[in-house]
């Protein structure tokens, strides 16, 4: 840690590659990505599919190891899935307060941090419902405040709004908005809806597909809150989805 | 702000178009649509049995009709005769069926955990499960005599397999999102299995607790026929084999009938509803 600059880095990605298969026949999924995001920075990463967005997240997260290479991050960072992956036997409540026990929480503030958090993605009246009594977007709701209940100060978000409809996704952009302004929680966002990345993002890295490094990066200068059908939005969202197709374009002259 | 305000009001709105309407039918409604099929089998299956004595395809003494029998049968719980029958059979029951949840619990649990073990032992797991109980008998009489004991350890090796192999099953359906969403909140070794792992097997645990069930009862009654010990049920049916006593005959067969079908409806299927119905796996 010799360099410091003025806002501190929550992320920092070295080198890193990953190697799938038998040695010998290997193929990389990551090859030399580095990547760095600083304190409450919004980062969102875009690629085709088969980029490795996932591989790469879970190496974050810690749920796999790389082969080469470094990563640092500030704490243990929370994860949201595309799927919410709320355990199913547990009410939204319980969800969330597992959460909590599992990082250290005193059982008498439980109920009360639980209640909170269900009041911060507005379903403080669901809290006893079990996650099949929820619509999609509610259970993505649950499953974020059950990953700021974790009190991360990385929070990773693999494609979380892939599965839902148009209206539901843009509200539940306007609600993260907020919520990362209220904490300032460095977040990094893998989407592969380029619009959804240039409406959220403070910067979106373009990937490079098998194996993935970072093929360029765009700034996103506009002034919050964006809607995706702002005009410079969609207009910086063609510019980078014409990046992507050169990107995809590259691999039929393999 | 009022743009908070309406994003408040959209997202309630929202929330109110989404959320599933459940149509709840009523008690009444609910247990006559689970009784009426019963019954109604119940009542074929008598008629059926009444015809074919009334047809005298056997001689009365052989097959008597469903009056005789359960006139037998109320008077031999009457005259105590089968409650003590049946507190004998149960008590080994418990206990077997009991030593068989511990040892079966412990193999699933140390076969589904550990690579050595499933490649060493988890195919003899299926493999005893196969296997027809009645078959250890000998080989049980030879070890224990004639006792409560050779009875037990075939219910227990009847049973403990299936117990297993259920917990198996479930630890390996567990969906790999819900443990890897176990373990980016923190939960590692002992909190991995107590707060992700065994709820999330559950259902297959269960199932396997009640084939287990099936298992120990029919090895039981294979081992009270085999081991005549004490005042079983096992007992009664060979005396009145040897009586030639058809109505106290079927009087007993309909009390075994009966105990499997109470278990089975009061714990394991109960138990099963209530996860299923958590679960959302229900479509009612």
């Amino acid at each position: 840690m010799t360099v410091v600059t003025e806002t501190r880095l929550a992320l920092s990605v070295k080198e890193v590659s990953k190697v799938y298969g038998p040695a010998g026949s290997h193929t990389f999924a990551l090859d030399r990505l580095s990547l760095e995001a600083k304190e409450g920075e919004f980062v969102c990463l875009v690629g085709a599919s088969g980029c490795g967005k996932t591989t790469l997240l879970n190496l974050i997260a810690g749920l796999d190891q790389p082969q080469n290479g470094s990563i640092e991050i500030s704490g243990r960072p929370a994860l949201l899935f595309q799927d919410a992956a709320l355990f199913p036997w547990l009410t939204a409540r319980q969800n969330i307060e597992l959460a909590l026990r599992l990082r250290g929480v005193a059982k008498s503030d439980r109920a009360s941090e639980a209640a909170r958090l269900l009041g911060v993605v507005h379903l403080e009246d669901f809290g006893d419902r079990r996650p099949h009594e929820l619509s999609g977007g509610m259970r993505q709701r649950v499953a974020l405040a059950r990953a700021l209940a974790q009190d991360a100060r990385v929070l990773l978000m693999d494609e979380p709004f892939g599965a839902l409809d148009a209206i539901t996704r843009d509200l539940l952009h306007d609600e993260l908005e907020r919520i990362w302004q209220e904490t300032n929680l460095t977040t990094i966002f893998v989407t592969h809806n380029v619009r959804e990345a240039v409406r959220l993002g403070d910067r979106v890295l373009v990937l490079s597909s098998r194996p993935a490094h970072i093929v360029e990066t765009f700034d996103v200068t506009m002034p919050r809150p964006r809607h995706l059908d702002q005009p410079d939005v969609a207009a910086l969202a063609g510019h980078i989805v014409d990046r992507l197709r050169r990107e995809v374009r590259s691999h039929a002259a393999d | 702000m009022p743009q908070t305000e309406a994003f408040s009001a959209d997202i309630a709105g929202l929330d109110a178009l989404d959320v599933p309407v459940q149509p709840a039918p009523s008690a009444a409604r609910r247990l006559w649509t689970g009784a009426w099929p019963r019954l109604a089998a119940v009542v074929v299956a008598i008629g059926a049995w009444e015809l074919l004595t009334v047809l005298k395809v056997k001689p009365s003494y052989v097959l008597p009709g469903p009056a005789p029998v359960f006139s037998r049968l109320v008077r031999d719980i009457g005259s105590g005769l089968l409650l003590h029958a049946m507190a004998h059979t149960m008590w080994r029951a418990a206990i077997g069926y009991g030593i068989a949840v511990v040892i079966g619990s412990g193999l699933g649990i140390l076969v589904a955990r550990s690579r050595v073990v499933r490649a060493a032992i988890g195919s003899l797991l299926t493999g005893l499960q196969t296997m027809p109980t009645i078959a250890w008998f000998p080989f049980a009489i030879l070890l224990f005599g004639l006792s409560e004991t050779a009875i037990i350890f075939v219910v227990i090796l009847g049973a403990a397999p299936a117990i297993a192999n259920g917990l198996i099953s479930g630890v390996d359906n567990i969906p790999p999102i819900l443990l890897r969403a176990g373990r980016v909140l923190g939960a590692k070794g002992i909190s991995s299995y107590r707060h992700v792992v065994i709820p999330a097997a559950l259902p297959g645990f269960v199932s396997g607790l009640k084939q287990g069930w099936a298992f120990a009862w029919r090895s039981l009654m294979a081992g009270e026929l085999l081991v005549l010990l004490g005042s079983s049920l096992g007992v009664v049916l060979q005396n009145d084999r040897d009586n030639s006593d058809a109505p106290g005959l079927i009087a007993t067969m309909i009390v075994i009938l009966l105990i499997g079908i109470v278990v089975d409806s009061l714990l394991f299927a109960r138990a099963e509803t209530a996860i299923r119905r958590r679960w959302g796996l229900l479509t009612d």
